[in-house]
């Protein structure tokens, strides 16, 4: 797909968007559908305008790391599928999908989003593991934080499976009530920068014509948990500074949204 | 005679539920959901573009590739590891040669069709699903074709002869006591409808001849079932009103 990049700049520069958006809206409305894969432990899928994610929580029992014996571990992992635009080809992850992954993965663990401690069984012996696997479905741009919503309200509905008491084998056919400890719901919002100008969920074409981005991921108190700033262009602090002031308020939007998401 | 009641309830000759859509994936040319019970298969249609690897490209024709996978966390055990697997390009095979018989790709030479198939939650007859969505894709892309494929399983659990089986069924000898020594034959089957030659053959199991062609008799009659759907789900767009978005 060819990008005009000179109409997306341009437009940038009269304070226009390819879909007439304001600079700072999400498209409208986003929407979380949860529990949509029955051999998932927990899934969702999120639309954001054509841009649609899906994640899915798998759960293991393993032997805690050495240096952690008294919890569980938490892994993100991203598949951008040759499905879900012209530009991704099958074969292993690349680049992007990596730093996708990478991204969401920081922004919850180190919000300590999931409490590590709750998932160990017996120290140094037995501890639940949780994998999640970002998957996108159609690629219009801002997967950053499609990606984000999908895997928190994934982790949000996910419930542990049945486990035999004596052979620690998992029913993963048998849910039980219990759900994850997921104490924090780290909200990422992702700002990109066009010509000076910062605008929020971009399209594919905005995406490609971006010089720069910021993905500031943010809990419910307003704390940061995580940066990433990815394009090739620069940032001023200045610019920080009015992009962390959007994201937190855009990440009160987003928050919103997700706590739609209830629990029975 | 052990497996008296089928696990779920159906008549030998029942599908599970289908539910059939198109044109969920806007970036795709042509794309298409199809789920079957507790399968689901999403399939998305690109191209005819250009191929690569070069060396790969038929002069003469356009040439039709399918791919197959399944979600890391579409098993009902353990999480799957993504990436292929030799499972998946075998399937990935079979399903190009299931849709190749009606797919007219003369016009598009030096050319690729690429269909990809992946599945969110799966319970049995993921291949046949993964057709039956596939097929519906390569119609709502517009690649010319002669007919729509539509493919089921069918088989036996002991003596029963059925359609559409689930996992548990397909293992029946290992989730019913009473079942033990029940023998077992799976066999995903696809048709081109109006011809009602068969593009995919395949069989895991045991059976005896005559039972074989009754399944087979039985599958004709099931993929009749699936077709409807198929074609009730590519019409919906042609509906008034259903345009505009």
């Amino acid at each position: 797909m060819v990008t005009n990049v000179k109409a997306v700049k341009e437009l940038a520069l009269l304070d226009k968007r390819l879909d007439l958006r304001p600079f700072t809206e999400y498209r409208q409305p986003i929407q979380i559908e949860t529990d949509l894969s029955w051999t998932a432990e927990g899934s969702a899928k999120v639309t954001i305008g054509k841009t649609v994610v899906m994640a899915g929580v798998k759960l293991s029992l393993e032997k805690p790391y050495n240096d952690t014996s008294d919890q569980g571990g938490i892994m993100i992992n991203a598949e951008l599928l040759p499905l879900s635009s012209s530009e991704y080809e099958p074969g292993p992850p690349g680049i992007k999908a990596v730093e996708l992954a990478r991204v969401t993965d920081r922004g919850i663990r180190e919000a300590k989003a999931i409490d590590l401690k709750a998932l160990c069984i017996v120290p140094g012996e037995r501890a639940w593991f949780v994998t999640v696997d970002i998957i996108s479905i159609n690629d219009d741009g801002n997967l950053f934080d499609a990606a984000n919503l999908a895997t928190l309200a994934a982790l949000k509905v996910a419930r542990f499976p049945q486990v035999d008491p004596k052979t620690w084998a998992i029913d993963y056919k048998q849910k039980t009530a219990k759900y994850l400890p997921l104490i924090k719901e780290p909200v990422s919002v992702t700002i990109y920068k066009i010509k000076g100008k910062l605008l929020v969920d971009p399209l594919i074409e905005e995406e490609k014509s971006a010089e720069a981005r910021l993905t500031v991921s943010i809990d419910k108190n307003s704390t940061i948990s995580a940066l990433q700033k990815g394009g090739e262009g620069t940032l001023t602090l200045t610019e920080v500074d009015t992009i962390i002031d959007l994201a937190i308020e855009k990440a009160k939007e987003l928050r919103a949204v997700l706590e739609q998401v209830s629990l029975p | 005679m052990v497996y008296r009641e089928r696990l779920d309830g159906r008549k030998n000759n029942e599908l599970r539920p289908m539910e059939a859509k198109t044109k969920v994936i806007p970036n795709a040319q042509g794309s298409a959901s199809f789920k079957i019970g507790r399968t689901w298969a999403l399939a998305a249609v690109y191209g005819p573009r250009e191929i690569y690897p070069k060396f790969l490209a038929d002069p003469k024709k356009g040439i039709l590739r399918c791919h197959y996978s399944m979600m890391p966390f579409s098993g009902s055990g353990e999480r799957i590891r993504p990436g292929s697997s030799r499972r998946a390009q075998e399937i990935a095979m079979v399903m190009t040669k299931a849709l190749e018989p009606v797919v007219d790709l003369s016009q598009y030479p030096n050319s690729v069709v690429d269909v990809f198939v992946e599945l969110p939650q799966t319970d049995a007859g993921t291949r046949c699903a993964a057709i039956t969505a596939a097929s519906m894709a390569l119609a709502d892309a517009g690649i010319p074709m002669k007919d729509l494929v539509s493919a089921v399983a069918v088989g036996m659990a002991d003596d029963k002869i059925i359609a559409d089986l689930t996992y548990k069924e397909e293992h029946i000898n290992e989730f019913n006591e009473e079942s033990k020594q029940a023998v077992v034959s799976d066999i995903p089957i696809a048709m081109i409808h109006h011809t009602k030659e068969l593009t995919l053959l395949q069989m895991d199991g045991e059976i005896s001849k005559e039972n074989l062609m009754k399944a087979l008799k039985l599958g004709q009659e099931a993929i009749e079932k699936v077709h409807q759907v198929q074609i009730a789900a590519l019409k919906e767009y042609f509906k008034e009103g259903s345009h505009g978005n």
